[in-house]
């Protein structure tokens, strides 16, 4: 008689990966730290389609119509703007968190472009500043290597509140990474498990951040422009409040944006998705009569030219890429396959930026991986993948019968879930249904 | 006009701030000696002066004073708001009365003078950074302190050096409690000599280093630990 068995069920709740997390914490009792941003499945812009134009729209002819990518930022306060080619610009990433090489790639491939890249939380070092064209110094809780000097040599200011992948949390870089010149840089003992404030030291609330911008303002004589960066959560009050305070530019950085080394609790459980910040964002703007004169940047989870070309549509000035531009210079590459077993992972899911053993030679101060990494073939790669990037962007908002990438508007998408349609909102596809719509924030 | 000799004279009650500051900025400016008066309250005066010069404020402030002097020394005649000579690089900054919170918050270099008392925050996050207060401190001073000497003659708030890392903290006084990882310290000859040095840098030669208690880091927090997972 045939015995009939049941097939081994995996629970739902209780997945491999939870499991194997239960057993790794009752092992070393203390939480996963790792980079990147949020994995888990989340409403995006794949769950938002533009409407092409045919008889009630007339698109622009493919490739010979101009459509324009050029983008200012800055221009409330500031005696120069930055004037960026391409509205696809370069995130924070500290020197520490990357090697100099990587940074140093990251500037040539941004110049290469005309866009901008970022400092991050531990200064600016002589090679970013000489390889960038427009140069975002970033001031942060810590305040690591702060110095009035690169303040008056950045092109921007930007004053970092939070970031998406740990909204309300500080930096940290673990030993492995503190070298003899991270260290030197930070004010640090050299090694040690890096823990930054996630509070500013001198500023407590709105009111203090508005004597604080105009602080600096003083400080560089009203050239800079100054960013207000903020990670979403209560996106519609954070701009409102960073508008009242006298950012120039807003930039909101969606729960999916990375981090170099956060807890796993904190980047997939805190913040909100990108695609539910834009519309917030753009309200309060809107509310302030200041949209367009305030520019919003968006990051979090950018990876095409659809994801810039919709980020836009919902009302975005510029975008920002952390992951995608890493992934562009090399970081996850198959060819480190070997290496990336070695270490338990696969090329694709490589997340253990804190380590410091990126077989690719990016996430990482070790001087031998470093020397992997060609700064020259990594701006070139990251230069070529922005253009692909506008190009596509491009390709829509011709399609849309748009003739600049700044006129792609809401009106533009559709959503073909109701999640998306409530967060965007935008219409679910064939209806003229956005869910909550009327309703107040 | 001997503008060697004479100091140039600012006034904030006739001149915008912006007016006073880029003077102090102008690098074509021939004054070594500057006096500004009327400050009335006024927040970031006088920050970001980047040359040897000296600068008087002749009375109360706002917030950050002087914020990321370097190289300059500004005497001011009056209190202190909040932040005061923050992120200052070199040079000094010497107030004659009290200051608010966060006085020489992530202050890299120079020295820093208090005459009076200072409030919470004092010297948090210092990188480098000389402070001598004259009399108290608030709560969570020297937090999260890098580097730098923070000398109190007075008593220091709650929390005192709190996640510190490698400054040192000199108090005449008591002491409310301490931040995680701080502890009291051996005060060994080289602490007395630079205890020394710098009470008498803020003119207080005749206090007795006998009299202070050295704090500085456990370094116990240094590397992440389970058993440390209450303290982060």
């Amino acid at each position: 008689m045939t015995q009939h068995r049941t097939v081994p069920r995996q629970s739902a709740t209780f997945d491999p990966s939870v499991i194997a997390e239960i057993q790794r914490a009752a092992d070393t009792g203390i939480y996963d730290i790792r980079g990147w941003g949020a994995k888990r499945a989340l409403p995006h812009f794949d769950d938002l389609l533009f409407l092409g134009a045919s008889m009630s729209r007339y698109p622009l002819e493919g490739y010979r119509e101009r459509c324009g990518t050029d983008v200012v930022l800055g221009d409330r306060n500031a005696t120069y703007p930055l004037h960026l080619e391409t509205p696809v610009t370069i995130a924070g990433m500290s020197f520490g968190a990357l090697s100099g090489r990587a940074k140093e790639a990251l500037g040539r491939g941004a110049s290469e472009v005309g866009t901008s890249t970022t400092t991050g939380d531990g200064g600016m070092t002589p090679e970013e500043r000489d390889q960038s064209k427009h140069l975002v110094y970033q001031y942060l809780p810590s305040r690591y290597g702060m110095n009035p000097d690169d303040l008056r040599k950045a092109d921007a200011i930007e004053i970092v509140l939070g970031q998406g992948a740990k909204p309300g949390g500080g930096g940290m870089l673990l030993g492995q990474k503190i070298t003899e010149r991270v260290a030197g840089m930070r004010t640090l003992p050299q090694g040690v498990d890096q823990r930054s404030a996630s509070r500013h030291p001198d500023w407590t609330g709105p009111d203090d951040l508005t004597i604080k911008i105009a602080e600096i303002r003083e400080i560089t004589d009203w050239e800079k422009p100054i960013y207000v960066k903020v990670g979403a959560t209560r996106t519609y009050y954070d701009v409102k409040l960073a508008v009242h305070a006298g950012a120039d530019v807003v930039v909101v950085d969606g729960m999916q944006g990375g981090t170099a080394a956060t807890q796993e609790v904190f980047i997939e459980h805190v913040g909100i998705p990108t695609l539910a910040a834009i519309p917030q964002a753009v309200q309060a703007l809107q509310e302030l009569g200041v949209h367009r004169k305030v520019q919003l940047i968006v990051s979090g989870g950018i990876r095409s030219g659809a994801d810039v070309a919709k980020a836009m549509a919902l009302g975005a000035d510029a975008v920002a890429i952390g992951t995608a531009a890493l992934i562009a210079l090399g970081d996850n590459d198959p060819r480190w396959q070997a290496e990336y077993e070695a270490l338990g992972t696969t090329a694709g899911a490589y997340d253990d930026f804190q380590d410091g053993k990126d077989p690719a030679g990016i996430t990482t101060q070790d001087p031998e991986l470093q020397m992997r990494f060609d700064p020259v073939e990594g701006g070139r790669r990251l230069a070529n993948y922005i253009r692909v990037l506008t190009m596509e962007a491009q390709t829509i908002a011709r399609a849309c019968g748009k003739a600049h990438l700044q006129h792609l508007e809401p009106e533009d998408l559709v959503a073909v879930t109701i999640e998306a349609a409530a967060m965007a909102r935008v219409p679910l596809a064939g209806t003229s249904w956005i869910p909550g719509a009327g309703a107040t924030l | 006009m001997d503008a060697l000799t004479t100091p140039l004279e600012l006034d904030l009650a006739s001149s915008t701030l912006r007016e006073v500051n880029a003077t102090l900025h102008d690098a074509e400016l021939v004054a070594d000696e500057v006096v500004v008066r009327n400050p009335a309250g006024k927040h970031s005066v006088a920050v970001g002066l980047d040359r040897p010069m000296r600068v008087t404020i002749d009375g109360h402030v706002g917030y950050y004073a002087a914020g990321m002097n370097q190289s300059a020394d500004v005497v001011i005649n009056g209190n202190v708001g909040v932040g005061v000579a923050e992120n200052m690089m070199s040079g000094s900054v010497w107030v004659k009365g009290s200051a608010s919170q966060s006085a020489g918050a992530t202050a890299h270099g120079g020295l820093l003078v208090i005459e009076g008392d200072a409030a919470a925050r004092c010297g948090i996050s210092m990188k480098g950074v000389d402070i001598v207060v004259g009399g108290s401190i608030g709560h969570m001073s020297a937090f999260m302190a890098q580097a730098g000497t923070l000398v109190v003659r007075g008593d220091a708030g709650d929390a005192l050096g709190d996640s510190i890392y490698e400054a040192r903290l000199y108090v005449r006084g008591t002491v409310a409690s301490l931040g995680a990882d701080c502890v009291a310290k051996e005060m060994r000859p080289e602490h007395h000599e630079e205890l020394a040095a710098l009470l008498k840098s803020a003119g207080f030669d005749d206090d007795d280093t006998h009299q202070y208690t050295r704090y500085g880091s456990a370094r116990s927090l240094y590397h992440f630990h389970v058993d440390n997972t209450s303290a982060y």
